[in-house]
């Protein structure tokens, strides 16, 4: 369910160069394309849709790797309150 | 600094600087809790030499725990900033002497607060100059100065004291005295109600002040001065309105942010000048690194003896000063036009009106005028490199 919500916001803001099919929820973002500005985009739409503030702490490269470890940083901002 | 002090500092600036800074403005009172925390972290005497029990930290990482605090509390950050710079005199200048030796290890033993009382009043901002006199009978010294500003008097341990070396002597022959406040009696003279850095409580005193000569530092003023005052003052203190305007900045960002999650895909216009306030920012962080790194390279040059005249290091201290003290108020007033009715607000987590208030306090703490005037007179004479 989230991950499926996460995998709708990478195609609408993440401005992938590729067939949405091809982005599953372990595919390598940035080698789909995801670069640190629109990688920008893509954390304010997340921010927005799952009312959480990314800390600078998880704002690397790591993070946004793939929609799995998207939404398991999501899981760790909602835990943390 | 190391990663580790870095640490400590924001986790002290988060839970006890940040929680109270509020109030501390609002009540123009002194800032305890943060001075409590900074004592218990042993950071009053990180200025101190390592022999002396001190942390040994130079000039530039004090100025850096300056800028860290200013992105709490500008008035913590700014009586932090003047009590190292005594510490610095007392440091660089006296430390021949066994007396301060013993004040050294004392510094670090009770975490001493020192203020300074250098202006006095009728004479402005010209701290090379005084009318007030030492006078000394035997072995003990006894001073009297109006002094119409002394920032956190009534909660120092000491009050390093600017006065003419005796009362036949010319008003720039000046003597810097140590004078602990347990043996000054300070009758106030005015209050202090004012637009900023209102948690430095620097009310106007007589002081009248009596205690052993050794208390005298052993240089003369002169030296002490253009060694230790000017570059120390004007290098930490803009490190701290550095500090102030990058939060300032910080505060601004995280307006953008939350305005950028409204309307995904496009960015605010307000965006674009964050981009350019943060450009304003590099330049202040580039004049206070590169100022505070000329500034640190001179004292290792001439670590036991005093600066040798040089116009060109002066006019630098005095840019560093003028145009730092200009920029803060000008990234704030960039930043509050960012945050909009949010930052103007004095109930909201963007508001900006301590930072806007102590930042128009920079270019009058030591007047930017007396302090382009004095260089244009150097500048006659300057050389660049
Ligand atoms: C937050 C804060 C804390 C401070 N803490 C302390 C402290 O702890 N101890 C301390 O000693 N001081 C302290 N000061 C500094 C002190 O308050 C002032 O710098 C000092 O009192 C000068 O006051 P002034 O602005 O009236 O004087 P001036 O510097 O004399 O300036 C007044 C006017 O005179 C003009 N002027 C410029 N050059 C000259 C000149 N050559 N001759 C005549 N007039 C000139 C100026 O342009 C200005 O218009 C502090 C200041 C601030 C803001």
């Amino acid at each position: 369910m989230q991950l499926e919500q996460i995998r709708g916001l990478v195609l609408q803001h993440a401005r992938l160069p590729v067939a949405s099919d091809t982005v599953t929820f372990d595919s390598d973002l940035y080698a789909a394309g995801l670069t640190s500005l629109t990688t920008v985009h893509l954390m304010l739409a997340l921010e927005d849709a799952f009312g959480v503030e990314f800390p600078d702490r998880l704002l690397s490269r790591k993070t946004f790797d793939s929609v799995q470890s998207i939404s398991e940083a999501i899981d760790e901002m909602k835990a943390s309150g | 600094m190391s990663p580790e002090l870095l640490a400590q500092l924001h986790d002290i600036g988060r839970t006890r600087v940040a929680p109270f800074a509020a109030e501390v403005d609002a009540g123009a009172r002194f800032p305890h809790e943060a001075f409590a925390a900074l004592k218990e972290a042993r950071l009053l005497s990180c200025y101190v030499p390592v022999e002396y029990g001190g942390m040994g930290l130079n000039v530039i990482e004090v100025a850096r725990i300056g800028e860290v605090l200013g992105g709490y509390c500008g008035s913590t950050a700014m009586v932090f900033a003047m009590h190292q710079i005594q510490v610095a005199c007392i440091v660089h200048h006296a430390l021949g002497s066994e007396n301060f030796q013993a004040i050294a290890r004392e510094i670090v033993e009770r975490q001493l607060v020192l203020a300074s009382a250098t202006t006095e009043l009728g004479i402005g901002g010209d701290v090379r100059t005084s009318s007030c006199a030492l006078v000394v009978e035997g072995e003990r010294y006894r001073i009297e100065k109006k002094a119409p500003v002394i920032s956190y008097a009534e909660h120092a341990d000491a009050i390093l004291v600017t006065a003419r070396r005796a009362p036949d002597a010319g008003p720039n022959d000046q003597v810097h005295i140590f004078v602990r406040v347990a043996n000054a009696q300070l009758t106030p003279l005015s209050t202090w109600d004012t637009l900023g850095f209102r948690g430095t409580c620097s009310l106007g005193f007589t002081l009248l002040a009596e205690g052993p000569v050794a208390d005298v530092l052993p240089a003369p003023y002169a030296e002490i001065h253009a060694k230790s005052m000017h570059g120390f003052s004007h290098g930490t203190w803009a490190a701290l309105w550095l500090g102030i305007a990058a939060d300032a900045v910080a505060k601004a960002r995280a307006f953008v942010r939350a305005e950028a999650r409204k309307t995904p895909g496009t960015l605010p216009p307000s965006a674009m000048r964050l981009a350019e306030v943060d450009a304003m920012l590099f330049t202040m962080r580039g004049g206070v690194e590169a100022t505070l790194a000329e500034y640190q390279r001179r004292l290792d040059l001439y670590p036991n003896q005093p600066f040798p005249q040089d116009y060109a290091f002066t006019l630098r201290v005095n840019n560093l000063k003028v145009t730092t003290s200009q920029l803060i108020v000008d990234v704030v007033s960039r930043a509050l036009l960012i945050c909009g009715i949010q930052g103007y607000r004095n109930d909201s987590k963007h508001s900006l009106g301590r930072h806007l208030r102590d930042a128009y306090g920079a270019a009058l703490m030591v007047n930017n005028d007396r302090i382009l005037l004095q260089s244009s007179t150097i500048q006659i004479v300057a050389r660049e490199g």
